[in-house]
């Protein structure tokens, strides 16, 4: 990961309505979402949000319904046109292109990842996959190439000839998962691609996503209303509230740190001893020598045990050197659900 | 008595002068103009005269089976072919059959496009609506008689009239499978960069098609429905047969005719409908599998 940014929003505002202007207009006033709602019966969608994705990274954007994230996501391939703002996707200006420009940026630069699936029902498990190769204008045998691949890569080897209402709802993201694959673009955006499953199958297409993103390094906006899913795949997490983005940072930063009672109300639930790695945690000034160290990245569920029977357990960085160390009573500390973080 | 706001008779007259003036002048340019649909007709039934009647029957059992992958309906197919033919009726219903079909074809030429640019354009849909309401409420013999006078009685008017009255439903039709189509399938295809062609060809019309085929059946039922009408002005087949038996008293023949309108009605209905839903199973709009 590198810290060049792929997609940018810049106080990216939308109003849903005919009358924009004035919703605007209250919202500099310091109007919230309702009473702009209540006043001109313009919806606010978002408000004022800016967040900036790196290259190879999954950025969570996370929300209770009606939060504004699948306006978000659609602001990236501007299948929604933002009411003010700026946004550049690797470092193109999207919003000055034309509309030709802009579908050979969608053909070309982003594929998307929908929570039902958005399936071609009339058509087979390959064709389905091979459908963005198709409208880009690939060669027949070319894109039912590609699309073997990613059929297979996907684990839907033997369905090619099937229809989407033939398969199960795991399977049917899967393809249009590979769908979005196949286009090898080096964005990725997914709105609520799991939300439709059940747990299991979500849990296991998260690790797929995940072990793909090992050898992809695709830079991947994905968003989600369940803060488990958001800590488990993403590198950093965005929340949104009715339109705003009220924190950005890493799930232990949000963890640790949430910013006001309705972040912490995700948090509350979070078995934390999975989440919080000794890293975000650790004691720089502790250098002496100790029995045991453990990589930064180690979960704190995975250092309890080691305290049986040490002290202090020391911490390494990514090349093996010690930089500081870690003790049972500030595991626990860590661990407590205590609301003094919120200030 | 409702009272005389202002006189109507002058525009009665105008309108009465103004076709007639029509006729005169343009009565010719009129008839060269609808050449090709005569044409077409008298192609199909030279053509469907010609072939053995074990042919057509053999067809039609095929198609039926093709259609539903069963025994039953080609048997019924079979049947009413037969009796048609016992009840010596073949010419006739084949006439019918002609009308029927060029009409219908006719009817897809033109109300497809309609239907699809209606489904694009909401000002479009605004203004053909009460168009395609009215061709649908007023009783036929109202423009029939402008047609019958523009043209002369015969097949052509027939055939117009028979147009006029069945082509809403399938431009009605068209115009819903269209905008009918899931909206999140069509925000994918945006997503990957589809043009606006692409989507009408490649999503849009192959999930409208059962819709579509819906409509194509109805406009099929509404010709058979108006071969009676059409045979007094001059079209022939199985609607003259009735209107003799009407005219002479016999019974017998309105209802052998009668008959036969009714088993073409089946065979037709039936064939469409099994293929429209063999087409929603394809593409999965359907439970069953
Ligand atoms: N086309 C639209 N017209 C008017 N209002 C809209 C439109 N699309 C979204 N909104 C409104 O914008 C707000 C955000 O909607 P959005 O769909 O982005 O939420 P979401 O976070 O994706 O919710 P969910 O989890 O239910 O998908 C909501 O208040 C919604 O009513
Ligand atoms: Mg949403």
């Amino acid at each position: 990961m590198d810290d060049t940014p792929v997609i940018e929003l810049n106080n990216i505002t939308k109003i849903f309505g005919n009358r924009p202007d004035v919703a605007l207009e209250l919202l500099k006033q310091g109007c919230t979402k309702d009473e702009v709602q209540e006043k001109t019966d313009q919806v606010v969608g978002l408000k004022d949000v800016s967040l900036s994705v790196k290259k190879g990274e999954i950025f969570v954007v996370m929300g209770l319904s009606g939060s504004g994230k699948s306006t978000l996501i659609r602001h990236v391939n501007r299948l929604i046109d933002p009411t003010s703002g700026s946004i550049k996707v690797n470092s193109q200006d999207i919003l000055g292109m034309d509309l030709e420009a802009l579908r050979q940026f969608r053909r070309h630069d982003v594929a998307m990842v929908f929570q039902n699936f958005g399936l071609l029902p009339h058509r087979n498990v390959l064709d389905n996959v091979a459908y963005g190769l198709e409208i880009r204008g690939d060669e027949k045998t070319a894109r039912h190439e590609i699309a073997h691949e990613w059929i297979e890569r996907v684990g839907l080897s033997g369905y090619e000839n099937s229809r989407p209402h033939q398969l199960s709802g795991g399977q049917q993201q899967r393809v249009g998962l590979a769908r979005a694959l196949a286009m090898d673009t080096s964005v990725l955006l997914m709105d609520e691609a799991f939300s439709a499953l059940d747990p299991l199958i979500r849990s296991g297409m998260q690790e797929q996503l995940l072990e793909l993103q090992n050898s992809l390094h695709k830079t991947i906006l994905f968003i989600t209303h369940d803060f488990d899913e958001a800590i488990r795949i993403g590198d950093r997490i965005a929340v949104l509230k009715d339109g705003e983005v009220v924190q950005t940072g890493r799930p232990e930063d949000i963890i640790l740190k949430p910013a006001n009672d309705y972040v912490l109300d995700f948090v509350r639930d979070v078995n934390r001893a999975r989440v919080i790695r000794v890293g975000a945690i650790l004691d720089k000034s502790q250098m002496k020598p100790c029995d045991v160290s453990v990589p930064r990245l180690t979960t704190c569920e995975d250092v309890l045990p080691l305290f049986a029977r040490h002290e202090w357990v020391g911490v390494l960085d990514d090349g093996g050197a010690r930089i500081g160390g870690v003790s049972a009573k500030q595991v626990i500390a860590a661990l407590a659900r205590h609301s003094e973080a919120v200030s | 008595m409702f009272p005389e706001i202002f006189e109507t008779r002058p525009v009665r007259f105008w309108i009465d002068d103004g076709l007639e003036w029509v006729v005169r002048n343009w009565g010719d340019a009129f008839e060269d103009a609808a050449y090709p649909l005569l044409y077409l007709l008298n192609t199909i039934q030279k053509f469907l005269l010609s072939v053995p009647w074990w042919v057509i029957i053999i067809f039609f059992a095929g198609a039926a089976f093709a259609a539903t992958r069963r025994w039953a309906l080609p048997t019924i197919v079979v049947i009413s072919l037969l009796l048609v033919g016992v009840m010596e009726l073949w010419d006739d219903a084949i006439k019918t059959m002609a009308l029927m079909i060029t009409a219908t074809l006719t009817t897809i030429v033109f109300s497809l496009p309609l239907g699809i640019a209606m489904s694009r354009s909401k000002l479009l849909q605004r203004l053909v609506t009460p168009i395609l309401d009215l061709m649908q409420t007023l009783p036929s013999f109202v423009y029939l008689i402008p047609v019958v006078m523009i043209f002369g009685p015969g097949k052509i008017p027939a055939l117009i009239a028979t147009i006029i009255y069945a082509a809403p439903p399938l431009v009605r039709l068209t115009d819903l499978g269209i905008r009918q189509v899931n909206f999140e399938i069509l925000e994918a295809a945006q997503a990957f960069g589809a043009t606006p062609r692409q989507k009408l060809v490649g999503i849009q019309i192959p999930l409208a098609l059962p819709t579509i085929l819906a409509g194509v059946n109805q406009t099929t039922m509404m010709a058979l429905a108006m071969v009676v009408i059409a045979s007094m002005i001059g079209a022939g087949g199985l609607g003259y047969q009735v209107l003799q038996g009407i005219g002479r008293l016999e019974v017998s023949r309105g209802l052998f005719a009668g008959l036969g309108i009714v088993a073409l009605a089946i065979i037709f209905d039936r064939i469409t409908q099994a293929f429209g839903k063999r087409l929603q199973q394809k593409i999965g709009l359907s439970e069953k599998r």
